[in-house]
């Protein structure tokens, strides 16, 4: 009896949105008379992180710093349409529609400052710091806030723009059955290298290696977090996750709380090692895939095949209980005898 | 039983409130006393969202009825930040990505702090156990291990990332 260390890989590629009668998200972007932005959603972030990459994506757009921009999710009912947080589409679609929007607000931005400024609004530039500029001169500038004020007070203007990005209806062609179901796919690669106890049935994850290709991460530290995160969640599920054996009955007899329901804690993660390699997609906001669902995925077979590796156990289910390993290795060696 | 008027000292002050006997901990800070950091997640102690301090210890205030600890000192998560200026543990979590969603944080926070207040120079082990009746489903863990490892290297002197950041 001992302890089998196994190395597995696998492989996913994974879909940015989805397709059942199109699929689109809107945003309005408007000026406060203060020189904020604010980015109106019905989108809405339950930790994912949209929150800060719109306002990354609405701040590049604008030329402004990012804390002159207000990322506002608060109301499904009242604000522009959104078709919900889900298929790993929220950066993608909303981040697209957040550009648009911006891109509209900034046109009408520079105008205001041009005309504040006495000059045309195709020689201003943003800097990034707050002021709009005459390119090449030093002196000719306007603070953003200044801009504002200016058109809620003088012009009579408002600076705001409207985006939407819409994936329209794709229906399958009926000789091939070929349709186009998403926008882009991110593809990802997880190594998983274990520990079995022949013993127990004791599964180990000792450590995961991820690499994305999620086209451009505009937020490195939150997509590597997503990635970490999704992979224990993708451990979780590989080895404690179930509400078995009481299903369906699981309400009455299963584990209907955390004190019974199995995931790993602090002390059973992994070390995990995670790159990126940016390859951004032609029609993602600055390059961007979605990168939501995606991370619970390769973990699991990785480490079935680690399994494999380690002591010759092909498992099938989910969860990999050490029963299931058990009697995998019974079977081994019961072919061995016979 | 009738219901009884208990005192705390909450987050520093003294505060009353008229409980009933079946009234928890959590349900007088979160109801009586406006204070929503400290969360109700399962409602029977399994995971650690409702964590805050009684006389310094960390306990899942879901449990434990509140004429029980009359007299008690409490502190929650609301009472670690100075105005808008974030204590240690809180500025560590911020630094090193450990909240997502959100739910578990205040109650990770507080079981990180009651760590820290008792031993500011824990190994990682000792992190890994203060933190292991709290539940978290976003993170995986390990940033939140790293945040209260950079806190409490903070107390030893080493000043946080966003202090860097700052300068």
């Amino acid at each position: 009896m001992a302890l089998r260390q196994g190395r597995g890989y696998a492989a996913v590629n994974y879909p940015t949105g989805m397709n059942l009668g199109g699929d689109p998200s809107q945003a309005l972007v408007h000026a406060t008379t203060m020189g904020g932005f604010v980015v109106t959603l019905s989108s809405v972030d339950l930790g994912q992180g949209l929150r800060t990459v719109i306002a990354q994506c609405a701040a590049e757009t604008l030329g402004l710093p990012i804390e002159n921009i207000i990322v506002d999710t608060a109301d499904t009912d009242t604000g522009p349409h959104c078709m919900g947080t889900f298929a790993s589409r929220g950066t993608h679609r909303v981040g697209n529609a957040v550009i648009m929007a911006a891109r509209e607000a900034r046109d009408v931005m520079l105008q205001v400052a041009a005309d504040e400024l006495e000059v045309d609004a195709e020689d201003l530039e943003t800097d990034g710091t707050g002021f709009i500029r005459l390119k090449g001169s030093s002196e000719k500038k306007i603070h953003v806030s200044d801009v504002a004020l200016a058109a809620h007070f003088r012009q009579g203007r408002t600076i705001s723009g409207r985006g939407i990005f819409l994936k329209e209806p794709s229906t399958p062609v009926p000789e091939t059955g070929e349709m186009d179901p998403d926008s882009c796919q991110a593809h990802a690669c997880t190594v998983a290298e274990v520990e079995v106890d022949d013993e127990t049935g004791v599964i180990e994850v000792l450590r995961l290696y991820n690499t994305y290709e999620i086209g451009r991460a505009l937020n490195p530290a939150i997509a590597t977090q997503q990635v970490e995160g999704g992979a224990w969640m993708g451990l979780s599920h590989a080895l404690f996750e179930s509400t078995e054996p009481y299903y369906p009955h699981s309400r009455e007899h299963g584990p209907v709380d955390f004190t019974e329901y199995l995931m790993p804690g602090p002390a059973d993660i992994p070390a995990q090692t995670s790159l990126f390699l940016e390859r951004p997609a032609a029609d993602g906001p600055f390059g961007a895939k979605g990168i939501g669902e995606m991370t619970a995925n390769a973990p699991i077979p990785a480490i079935a095949n680690a399994v494999y590796d380690a002591v010759g156990v092909r498992l099938t289910s989910m969860p990999f209980t050490p029963e299931k390993v058990l009697r995998g290795l019974d079977e081994l060696r019961a072919g061995r005898a016979g | 039983m009738p219901s009884r008027i208990v005192t705390l000292k909450l987050n520093g002050a003294e505060r009353e409130l008229i409980a009933r006997p079946s009234t928890t901990l959590l349900d007088a800070l979160r109801e009586t006393f406006g204070l929503t950091g400290a969360k109700r997640g399962c409602a029977q102690g399994g995971c650690g969202s409702c964590t805050v301090l009684l006389d310094g210890r960390p306990v899942v205030s879901c449990l434990i009825p509140v004429v029980t600890v009359d007299g008690s000192t409490v502190d929650t998560i609301e009472g670690l930040a100075d105005g808008d200026r974030l204590d240690d543990v809180q500025q560590a979590f911020v630094d090193h990505f450990a909240t997502q969603c959100g739910f578990c944080t205040p109650g990770m926070i507080m079981s990180a702090t009651a760590l820290l207040d008792r031993k500011p120079d824990p190994t990682r082990q000792e992190v890994t156990e203060a933190i292991c009746g709290n539940v978290c489903r976003c993170t995986g863990y390990e940033p939140i291990i790293t945040a209260v490892l950079a806190a409490a290297e903070h107390r030893r002197g080493v000043p946080l990332a966003s202090a860097e950041a700052e300068v």
